[in-house]
């Protein structure tokens, strides 16, 4: 019987891993990460997960690690943060290229220097273009039910990709939340169990990793392209199946009080359960505001993200990270880049906050909207703002 | 025979562009690159072998009635052979 | 070469895991031993392979020498990825998942992928205690990329990153002693091997694929296009970095030492320099203190030999 539970997230996301009854885990420990893995280790110790876990001496090696248990056909599970997501870089195209189905909690965070252990999404707008499948949990459940997700979408057939879930640095792994956790059984009903089709095995050789000359270099990217493209309808479908099952539905981009809505904010991660509650209230006020929640970050949902701003005539756009000397956020970016082609598109006005641990208030998300506003009519030079800073 | 890669599509890939004929390299001739060629001469050769352990292209095998012999589709002529032989049954020829 | 080399080649194993076609440099002494490593390895084996010269010979896509599952992904990670090809098979095993089938696992790697870049993950999967064997196949630089120098350089050599001239003999650091930081990790077995002694390859490669937990060699790859010699020389100037003392071939089991190539009287270290064009440029002063060097750290591992067999009467 599946119980709602209080449980710190990270914690939640360590029991997700041991219902899927992953074979390996490879991990380095970096805050905010730690708990996640900790748990792992202790469920392992414990006998109540049977994998191997690897304690290697680096993110480099953990991702490295990872690559080898999947490549024999093992379900692999990692976790990260910030520098430690940095340092596995390289190790990221190789998964996705390979078509090694890991999966992957990644606790935001912010990147040195100055050093900061706490949450943005510097991490993640780094490893934007490694070929990933990157989702954004908002809440303990939706990490939770994620995870689990994840383990099916990247084992699908027609998948076969590794997938990061993104959950914000301490503003989520480290909160108490009451979460439903599955039943081991109602599990497997959802998720399967891992047959990878093409492993490393003496009984059939095959040659993984070869040396691609520049006669077949962009045909290998066309395929990992048209894969990655691709995949949104099994996520879709996965997100289906899983919402017919347990009641709790996704989608690629969630409207919340957009009825109506001139003016939409859009935010990711944790953040947007904090924006909700601005937006309730300045709806209370009588403005005509909404927001929407970007949870499928790759492959991006360009069709739905069209279809959730079609009516409106500003859309401000919340960055958790900066490109530097460049447009602002880089979520920003690409939402305007999305929307350029279309004849009837909203103003998109982006902000950059929220760095570094740096808390937003539901006033502070009232001062965006509001400041938005102001922007959206009086027109603005910059490219961006950011919110909060002393000047 | 494996399409040269010149000639795959990109459908044509397995995943992660994975290669499932093994050893499918011995289609391609390296034996072109060579200046020089080794020549045996049966009368001094012992049958010992040590030729084909010490080629680097693992192309030396005994014929029918045992003699070692290059396979020249892929000797690429370092002389390896020739140098190592105990009974000095092999010499390297430049190629025309 | 052993004594009884003239009689066995024949009992070797015939099959070629490493096909011909492949696309090394003629005289090629890191195919060589790659080759006859493969030999002792037989077929329920699992390759992971750094990036380097072999990974780039013979797997241009769509065509592969490899016929024993081989897999490889960067530089630097051979260890780490072999660590997880190793986990996730026990695991598996375990699960019920795979076959309780014994499949060795083998690493490979250059020296700078093992003496250099590769060095952390290496040191963590020795340290995990994986029950693996790293094979590393040393041809003293970069090769791949053009001759540049590593840490596996040794004295006096010139490279294109270490080059010899008016200030400069070129490299000026001595070898890393990297079989001596293997065995630092107190791992079951440690060796060194050279392709011009294939039986003596053979044979380690055999008992460190056998050796439960992680095992260690290392081997000289003689590199005719990074060394400047002739390519019909690879296996001669292997034969001389014995013979004089520069490489000497032995093994560490559970931390004893023993020379498997006993040389009773070195020959001098220039009859091994002067094939080389790579060390054209040394003076007789530089030979001489080359040959020093030589001489103690021959004598160190003697004593180390002379050691472990006290220990073992």
């Amino acid at each position: 019987m599946t119980q709602r539970v209080g449980i710190e997230v990270s914690r939640s996301i360590a029991i997700a891993v041991k219902l899927a009854n992953v074979d390996v885990v490879s991990a380095y420990p970096i805050t905010p990460q730690t708990h996640i893995v900790e748990d792992i280790s202790e469920l392992v110790a414990n006998g109540e997960l049977d994998a191997s876990y690897i304690p290697v001496e680096s993110e480099h090696s953990a991702m490295s690690a990872c690559l080898g248990a999947s490549a024999v056909g093992a379900r692999t599970f990692t976790a990260t943060a910030g520098q430690g997501l940095e340092l596995m870089h390289e190790v990221l195209y190789v998964a996705s290229f390979m078509r090694l189905p890991i999966v992957m909690a990644v606790a935001d965070r912010a990147l040195s220097a100055p050093i900061s252990i706490w949450g943005d999404h510097s991490d993640v707008m780094a490893v934007r273009d490694t070929g990933w499948i990157q989702i954004f949990a908002a809440n303990g459940q939706e990490t939770f039910d994620n995870v689990l997700c994840a383990f099916r979408i990247a084992e699908d057939r027609r998948v076969l990709l590794p997938v990061m879930i993104h959950l914000d640095g301490f503003q989520l792994t480290h909160v108490i939340e009451p979460i439903y956790i599955l039943e081991s059984s109602e599990v497997d009903k959802f998720l399967p169990p891992h047959e990878y089709p093409l492993p490393l095995d003496p009984d059939r050789p095959i040659t993984m990793g070869g040396l691609a000359p520049p006669n077949i270099y962009t045909e290998t990217k066309k395929a990992q392209q048209v894969n990655l493209t691709a995949a949104k309808e099994v996520i879709l479908q996965a997100w289906k199946e899983f919402g017919d099952i347990f009641g709790r539905y996704y989608s690629p981009v969630e409207s919340y009080r957009c009825e109506g809505a001139k003016v939409i904010l859009l935010a990711m991660g944790s953040f947007s359960e904090t924006a909700m509650s601005a937006v309730d209230s300045m709806r209370e006020e009588g403005k005509e505001v909404g927001l929407i929640k970007l949870c499928l970050w790759r492959p991006f949902p360009f069709a739905e993200l069209r279809q959730a701003v079609k009516d409106a005539d500003t859309l401000l756009v919340l960055d958790r990270a900066l490109s530097f000397g460049g447009p602002g956020g880089p979520v920003a970016s690409e939402i305007r880049s999305a929307l350029y082609g279309l004849d009837k598109r909203p103003k998109v006005i982006g902000f950059v906050g929220g760095l570094g641990g740096r808390v937003i208030s539901p006033s502070g998300f009232r001062e965006i909207i509001n400041r938005g506003i102001e922007i959206s009519q009086a027109g603005s030079e910059q490219e961006f703002e950011m919110f909060g800073v002393r000047e | 025979m494996t399409k040269p890669g010149g000639e795959l599509t990109w459908k044509d890939l397995e995943i992660g562009a994975v290669m499932t004929e093994p050893g499918n390299a011995s289609q391609y001739q390296t034996g072109d690159w060579r200046t020089q060629r080794p020549v045996h001469e049966h009368s001094r050769c012992i049958k010992c072998g040590l030729c084909a352990i010490f080629c680097p292209e693992g192309c030396i095998e005994p014929n029918e009635e045992g003699f070692f012999e290059a396979n020249l589709f892929y000797c690429k002529g370092c002389g390896i052979c020739a140098r190592e032989c105990w009974t000095k049954a092999i010499t390297m020829v430049e190629e025309e | 070469m052993e004594k009884y080399a003239v009689f066995v080649p024949k009992l070797i194993a015939k099959r070629e895991s490493f096909a011909p076609g492949h696309r090394a440099c003629v005289g090629c002494g890191e195919a060589l031993a790659v080759r006859q490593a493969c030999k002792a390895l037989g077929r329920d084996a699992i390759i992971v392979n750094a990036t380097g010269c072999m990974e780039v010979i013979a797997t241009p896509i769509p065509y592969t020498s490899w016929r024993l599952p081989w897999i490889h992904t960067l530089f630097e990670n051979a260890a780490a990825t072999a660590s997880g090809v190793e986990a996730g098979l026990k695991a598996m095993v375990r699960k019920g998942k795979r076959p309780a089938k014994e499949i060795r696992v083998v690493a490979m790697a250059g020296d700078g992928g093992t003496s250099d870049i590769g060095l952390q993950a290496l040191s963590g999967a020795l340290e995990r205690g994986h029950d693996f064997l790293y094979i590393c196949f040393d041809n003293e630089a970069y090769m791949n990329t053009g001759i540049q120098r590593s840490s596996a350089t040794p004295y006096g050599a010139s490279t294109t990153t270490a080059p010899a001239g008016k200030l400069s003999i070129g490299q000026v650091t001595w070898k890393k002693n990297m079989p001596a930081i293997a065995a630092a990790h107190d791992i079951p077995y440690v060796a060194t091997a050279c392709p011009s002694y294939p039986f003596d390859l053979m044979a380690k490669v055999e008992k460190g694929v056998s050796t439960p937990g992680p095992a260690y060699i290392h081997i000289l790859s003689v590199c005719p296009t990074g060394w400047r010699c002739a390519p019909d020389l690879t296996v001669r100037i292997g034969r001389l970095a014995v013979e004089t003392g520069i490489f000497p071939l032995y093994e560490i089991e559970n931390g004893k030492y023993k020379l498997t190539i006993d040389v009773p009287q070195l020959r001098p270290v220039r009859d091994y320099l002067k094939l080389q064009g790579r060390f054209r440029h040394l003076s007789e002063e530089k030979v001489l203190e080359i040959q020093n060097r030589v001489n103690v750290d021959y004598a160190r591992l003697k004593e180390k030999v002379a050691c472990s067999q006290k220990l073992n009467s």
